[in-house]
C-alpha cells in the first residue's frame, strides 16, 4: 500500500463546518512528505488544532480528502483504529492516563492495540524513558512529574508505537517557560533523525531550527504554504506579517 | 404515658418459635443484607451500563439510556415495587404471570431487583457525571493510540471515573440499604418488617425500634468505613481531584 514516491500526508480541499453557519476549516490544502518537518502556526482560532486533529481524524471533516500513507481517512473500508495506531500524537496538555504509573502509560498501547507482550512493550518503553531522560521516574505515576517531564513521557509513549508520523499539537503551550526547552530539545533531536512531524506551535525558534515549510493558517484558510527561509524571509500576506512582527516583537 | 421499658425482651422467646426476638430481628437483618447485596450487585452493573451508553456518540444508544433514567428514577420506589409485583404478573401471559406470583421467595427477588433497577438511574447518572468530568484529551489520547472505543473506557476513562465517585458512590450504596426497607410493603420479612412484627407481638415499640435503629447504623458505618479504606486504596499518586 506505502508508496514511497507519496507524500506521508495529504490534505486536499478539507473543510469543516462546526453548524452550517460557522466554519471552522475552509478548503485547506498541504502535505508532509516524508522525512518532512511542517510546522503550523497562525493565530488562536485560526483552526490549526483542528487541522491537525482531522489528519488522524479525531475530528470528522465534511468535505475534502486526507490520505495518510496512500490510505483514504474517509473510505468506509478503512480501519481507523489501526490507522491511528501508526500515528503518533502529542497533546497540549500531554493526556497521560493518570491512574496508570509512567511504565504502564508506555505499554498500554503496545499491548492492547499492537499485541506486543509485557518483556517486549517493556523494554522498548523503557529505552525511549532513557532516551527522554526520565528512566529514573519509570515506577512513578504522572501527577507526580513537571509539566515538561509528562510531556516528554507523552512523545516516549507515542513513539514507542514506531509511529511512521508524528503531529504536535501546541505540544509547549500548557508548559512553564522554564520548561519549553526540555521538550523542543527531544522534538529537535526526533526532526534531526528523519522522524516526518507536522506541530503545531508558536515557537518560530523551532521553526527555524528544524522546519522544512511553514504554513501559516488564519480564519480557518491556509493563508501561506512555504519554505522556512522564504517564510521569515519575506511572508507575502500581511496577516502573517502581521502574526510574525506580534510574536517576533520581544 | 404509662410505658413498661423491657430491655430485656430481646432475650425472651417470640411466638412465632424460631428463638428469641433478638434471633427474629438478626433473621430480619440476613434478608436486609442478600437484598442490599443483590440490589447493589444490580444497580452498579446495570448503572454503569446505562451510564457509559449515555456518553457514547450514537443518538439511538443515548435516548434508550435517557429512557431507562427517567423512567427508574420519576416513578416513587413504592409505585415502582407494586408494579412489579401485583401489576407486572397480571400482564404476562398466563402461565407467565403464574409462574411468577408461585415462584418461592417472590418478595425478595421482587425487592431486590426492584431496588436495584431504581438504583440503577442514579449510578447511571453518576458514572455519565464521572466520565464526562474527564478532559475531552483522555478519550482522544486513547482513540489516538490506536484504542478502541471499547478499550478506551475499559482502560483510559472508567478507572479515573470510577475513582472520582467513589464518595457519591457510597451514599447510593448506603441508599440501596435503607432503600430495601420498602420492600416489606410487599411482604418481605426484612429488618423493618421483622421489627414491626416483635412490636405488635410485645408492644414494646421502643425497644424494637432502638434495636433497628441501632442495627442500621452499625450496618452503614461499617459500609461507610470499608468504602473509605476502598477510596484510599485506589487513589492514585500525586493525581489531585477538582484540578
Amino acid at each position: 500500500m506505502s508508496n514511497s514516491a507519496a507524500p506521508m500526508i495529504e490534505m486536499a480541499a478539507v473543510s469543516k463546518w462546526y453548524s452550517p453557519q460557522f466554519q471552522v476549516l475552509k478548503d485547506c490544502t498541504t502535505s508532509v512528505d516524508r522525512g518532512e518537518v511542517v510546522v503550523v502556526c497562525g493565530p488562536s482560532g485560526s483552526g490549526k488544532s483542528t487541522l491537525i486533529k482531522c489528519v488522524n481524524a479525531l475530528e470528522p471533516f465534511q468535505s475534502g480528502t486526507i490520505r495518510v500513507d496512500g490510505i483514504n481517512l474517509s473510505d468506509p473500508g478503512t480501519n481507523l483504529p489501526k490507522l491511528r495506531a501508526r500515528i503518533g500524537m502529542v497533546f497540549q496538555h500531554f493526556e497521560l492516563f493518570p491512574h496508570l504509573k509512567i511504565t504502564e502509560n508506555l505499554c498500554l498501547a503496545q499491548e492492547k492495540v499492537l499485541g506486543r507482550s509485557r518483556e517486549e512493550a517493556m523494554a522498548k518503553g523503557r529505552a525511549l524513558l532513557d532516551r527522554v531522560g526520565l528512566s529514573e521516574h519509570a515506577e512513578k505515576f504522572p501527577g507526580q512529574l513537571s509539566g515538561g517531564q509528562q510531556q516528554r513521557v507523552a512523545i516516549a509513549r507515542a513513539l514507542a508505537m514506531d509511529p511512521i508520523a508524528m503531529l504536535f499539537d501546541e505540544p509547549t503551550s500548557a508548559l512553564d517557560p522554564e520548561m519549553i526547552t526540555e521538550v523542543l530539545d527531544v522534538m529537535v533531536e526526533l526532526a534531526r533523525e528523519g522522524m516526518t512531524m507536522m506541530v503545531v506551535t508558536h515557537e518560530m525558534g523551532f521553526a527555524r531550527k528544524v522546519a522544512h515549510r511553514v504554513v501559516f493558517m488564519d480564519r480557518g484558510e491556509i493563508i501561506e504554504d512555504r519554505s522556512k527561509d522564504e517564510f521569515f524571509g519575506s511572508p507575502r500576506s500581511d496577516r502573517a506579517q502581521l502574526f510574525l512582527s506580534k510574536i517576533l516583537a520581544h | 404515658m404509662s410505658y413498661n421499658w423491657n430491655w430485656g425482651i430481646f432475650w425472651e422467646l417470640n411466638p412465632e418459635g424460631t428463638g428469641t426476638y433478638l434471633d427474629m430481628l438478626l433473621m430480619g437483618l440476613r434478608w436486609t443484607l442478600a437484598a442490599a447485596a443483590l440490589a447493589a450487585v444490580i444497580a452498579l452493573v446495570f448503572g454503569s451500563i446505562i451510564g457509559v451508553i449515555r456518553t457514547l456518540q450514537h443518538r439511538g444508544l443515548v435516548l434508550a439510556g435517557d429512557a431507562w433514567v427517567e423512567f427508574f428514577r420519576n416513578i416513587p420506589l413504592l409505585v415502582q415495587l407494586f408494579l412489579w409485583y401485583f401489576v407486572l404478573p397480571e400482564l404476562l401471559p398466563k402461565a407467565a404471570g403464574m409462574w411468577l406470583k408461585t415462584l418461592p421467595n417472590a418478595s425478595f427477588w421482587t425487592g431486590a431487583i426492584g431496588v436495584g433497577l431504581f438504583m440503577s438511574s442514579r449510578v447511571a447518572e453518576q458514572v455519565k457525571a464521572g466520565i464526562r468530568s474527564l478532559p475531552r484529551g483522555q478519550s482522544m489520547a486513547g482513540t489516538a493510540l490506536g484504542l478502541t472505543t471499547a478499550q478506551t473506557y475499559r482502560y483510559v476513562l472508567l478507572p479515573m471515573a470510577f475513582r472520582i465517585i467513589l464518595p457519591p458512590l457510597t451514599s447510593e450504596l448506603l441508599n440501596t440499604v435503607k432503600n430495601t426497607s420498602v420492600a416489606l410493603t410487599i411482604g418481605l420479612m426484612e429488618l423493618t418488617a421483622r421489627t414491626r412484627a416483635m412490636q405488635e407481638y410485645s408492644f414494646q415499640v421502643f425497644e424494637a425500634f432502638t434495636a433497628a435503629t441501632l442495627i442500621y447504623l452499625a450496618l452503614n458505618a461499617t459500609l461507610t468505613f470499608l468504602m473509605r479504606r476502598l477510596e484510599r486504596a485506589v487513589s492514585v499518586p500525586g493525581y489531585v481531584t477538582g484540578k
